[in-house]
């Protein structure tokens, strides 16, 4: 019999943030090729950085997504902080990790309720879903809210927060201001159960991958903003060392460079790569939460990513809770700093993954190079890499559901492409 | 006959999808809003897409590229409203700072094969391109103002979203000015409003991030800012930021760095 051939073709990959294609070329079972083509038009934010202020760095990061702005300004912040040589502690890094709880909730209640279940259960979206699964959507919408409002009361708003600064905050909240959030937070570490047994009686392709896990590793905390960078092969190093390690290759069919190790290859960050790396350090409640909804210390499928991002919307719950309740206000909003000419080096852990920021600033306390490196860049070969996988399996599916299976497993990463633009519409063809 | 519901469709060109995002942010109204308009068109949202013409097209994004130049049109042609949010599609974003330097250079700092890369030598405002009904400002939009556009045009009326400046909503707020009680710079006397006037409220001055209001003076405020000691170089940048490309901001910008002594000598009324 001849080999029959085909393309799968998605023209713009929806439920995405950002615009991208996906064009899969099918020999028989083989993949022929896998692109993942991001045409989401460049913004050369890494130009036009040149010759701004160093205080200015936070709030114009945050402008390359608007999904993850906190992440953004974060790793920012502490780039700058490294090259500056200054660290800030106590109440105001306690500030800093609630903040970034706010965006953790908020980002994967997004893609977790809005973007990824409705394929699990058939869907083109959560509106249509909430007509047959109402209660389950409008709680995710809750739990959304309630990580909106920690960034509202802490950053101004949930989009481009304005009290972010290098140094620490303009104003510190009052105790009496957090702890106005609580009784909302509390009923979302409740409510998330429920979401997360509703989750995992969903039905997950079975789809395994020995991956190169990288994450921040701290040496008591799940990571947010500090740690070392490390993966499940031995690598174990500092933003510093990461800088020279994490090589970015151009590829003709997308605006997004592509990222790997080097002499290693694709890896994966993100949600599975935290739990994976970190599992020992998630607190008591997530971890029995991730038990009971079926996850164990290592899960290699990217299908389960959703459980893992609500094991991770648990676990940033209660630790804001932990942070309200100990919270006593600093005496100062930030630590002062004072420019001088040096090169500085900050990785922190947006919801899609660990976020790499580098800045020279010279003597008058202005950007002379920057280089960022999203986590959807870092990502995107792995991604082609799981399609190249699953071959065999869309091969064998109708063209409308292998189309179907190739964007989940796409937003399995849940690829945020008006930051690795520096992506989606999905074709498969068998030639 | 059950009335035809209103088709919606959100488009996006360059930007940071904040401002569409503040749509999926709407996490109270969203449901119920869905029940009066028909999305056919989200992509970040949902898969389906239900064809035009559409009764209100939201357009998020600015113009780089020769493609988005194309699109635009077809998108105008497909829209019985449109109407543009955010900085990016009302003034070419932060992207526009590529307006005042070579986008060559910016080119091949940040890519290895810029030959690979498709970009116009601008970022620029959707109204340049194409009619546009309604302007919605911020960077990113203010999610109840949002809501009130929506509603309007569902009603047939326009929106009235409020041209005055950052200081009204300060005022109001019962904020201290930062500027005459701390002599710290802040754009609130020539930027629109629709913040609530959150940065005086966090102790800091505006940064101009709903772009110009109505009729600004942006002479007399720079003037302020350099008798207080604001270096001319930095008052620039603070008008070259996310609204670089608003008139206003960018006839002032070019006009500190065209003239070498400060300003005018100043007048006495």
């Amino acid at each position: 019999m001849k080999e029959r051939s085909r393309t799968i073709r998605v023209g713009t990959l929806a439920r995405v943030e950002g615009s991208g294609a996906l064009t899969i070329r099918l020999k028989g079972k083989q993949a022929t090729a896998v692109e993942l083509n991001i045409f989401e038009p460049p913004r050369f934010f890494e130009a036009l950085l040149r010759g701004r202020s160093h205080m200015e760095v936070p709030d114009i990061t945050s402008r390359i997504c608007g999904i993850c702005p906190v992440a953004y300004q974060m790793s920012s912040c502490h780039a700058i902080e490294d090259a500056l040589g200054i660290r800030v502690d106590g109440a105001l890094r306690a500030l800093r990790r609630l903040l970034y709880c706010g965006e953790w909730i908020e980002s994967h209640s997004l893609h977790a309720f809005m973007l990824h279940a409705p394929d699990f259960l058939g869907y083109p979206d959560a509106v249509a879903m909430a007509k047959d699964h109402p209660e389950a959507v409008k709680r995710g919408l809750r739990i959304k809210k309630t990580g909106n409002a920690i960034m509202t009361i802490l950053g101004g708003r949930e989009i481009h927060p304005v009290n972010v600064r290098v140094g620490g905050f303009y104003r510190a909240p009052t105790r009496a201001e957090l702890r106005a959030l609580l009784p909302e937070i509390e009923w979302a570490l409740g409510a998330i159960g429920e979401s997360l047994a509703w989750a995992s009686r969903f039905s997950f392709p079975d789809f395994e991958r020995d991956y190169e896990f990288v994450a921040l590793r701290h040496r008591g905390e799940y990571p947010f903003t500090e740690g070392r960078i490390v993966s499940s092969r031995g690598l174990d190093v500092t933003a510093r060392e990461f800088d020279a390690q994490c090589v970015e290759e151009q590829v003709p069919y997308s605006t997004a460079l592509h990222a790997r190790l080097r002499d290693r290859g694709a890896y994966l960050c993100g949600p599975l790569a935290r739990f994976n790396l970190n599992f020992d350090r998630l607190g008591d409640v997530a971890r029995e939460a991730a038990l009971s909804a079926g996850l164990e210390a290592r899960c290699r499928n990217p299908f389960k990513s959703i459980l893992v991002r609500l094991v991770e919307i648990l676990q940033a719950l209660d630790e804001a809770r932990r942070i309200i309740e100990s919270y006593t206000p600093p005496e100062q909003p930030f630590v002062v700093v004072k420019a001088r000419a040096a090169t500085g080096y900050g990785a922190t852990e947006a919801p899609r993954g660990m976020l790499f920021h580098r800045y020279t600033i010279d003597g008058d306390g202005l950007i002379a190079d920057a280089r960022i490196v999203p986590p959807t860049s870092q990502n995107q070969k792995t991604m082609e890499e799981d399609l190249f996988a699953m071959a065999s399996v869309l091969a064998d599916l109708p063209l409308s559901e292998a189309t179907w299976r190739a964007e989940q497993a796409v937003r399995n990463y849940d690829p945020c492409i008006s930051c690795s633009t520096h992506f989606l519409d999905c074709r498969i063809e068998r030639e | 006959m059950a009335a035809r519901k209103p088709k919606l469709a959100v488009w996006k060109f360059a930007s940071c999808d904040g401002c569409q995002l503040t749509l999926l942010d709407c996490e109270d109204e969203l449901l119920s809003l869905s029940g009066r308009i028909e999305i056919a068109y989200f992509r970040e949202a949902t898969r389906a897409e239900v064809g035009g013409p559409y009764d209100l097209s939201i357009v998020d994004g600015s113009i780089t590229t020769a493609a988005d130049r194309e699109r635009i049109l077809e998108v105008r042609r497909m829209s019985k409203v449109l109407v543009t949010i955010g900085t990016c599609a009302t003034a070419g974003g932060i992207q526009a700072l590529r307006n005042f330097r070579d986008v060559e250079e910016f080119r091949s700092l940040v890519y290895a094969r810029p030959e690979y890369i498709d970009t116009l030598a601008t970022s620029t405002a959707i109204s340049r391109h194409v009619p546009v009904d309604f302007e919605l400002q911020g960077c990113p939009i203010q999610k109840g103002q949002l809501l009130q556009v929506i509603v309007a045009f569902l009603n047939g009326h326009r929106p009235t979203v409020p041209a005055y400046s950052v200081c009204v909503q300060c005022k109001s707020r019962g904020n201290v000015c930062v500027m005459v009680a701390h002599g710290t710079p802040c754009l609130g006397p020539i930027t629109h409003a629709g913040c609530g006037a959150l940065c005086p409220s966090y102790d800091r001055g505006c940064y101009g991030c709903f772009g110009p209001m109505e009729t600004p003076n942006p002479r007399s405020l720079s003037r302020w800012f350099l008798d207080h000691g604001t270096p001319r170089n930095a008052l620039v940048r603070s008008l070259r930021s996310f609204y670089a490309g608003a008139d206003a901001f960018q006839r002032e910008s070019v006009r500190l760095e065209q003239e070498e002594e400060p300003a005018a000598p100043r007048r006495d009324r």
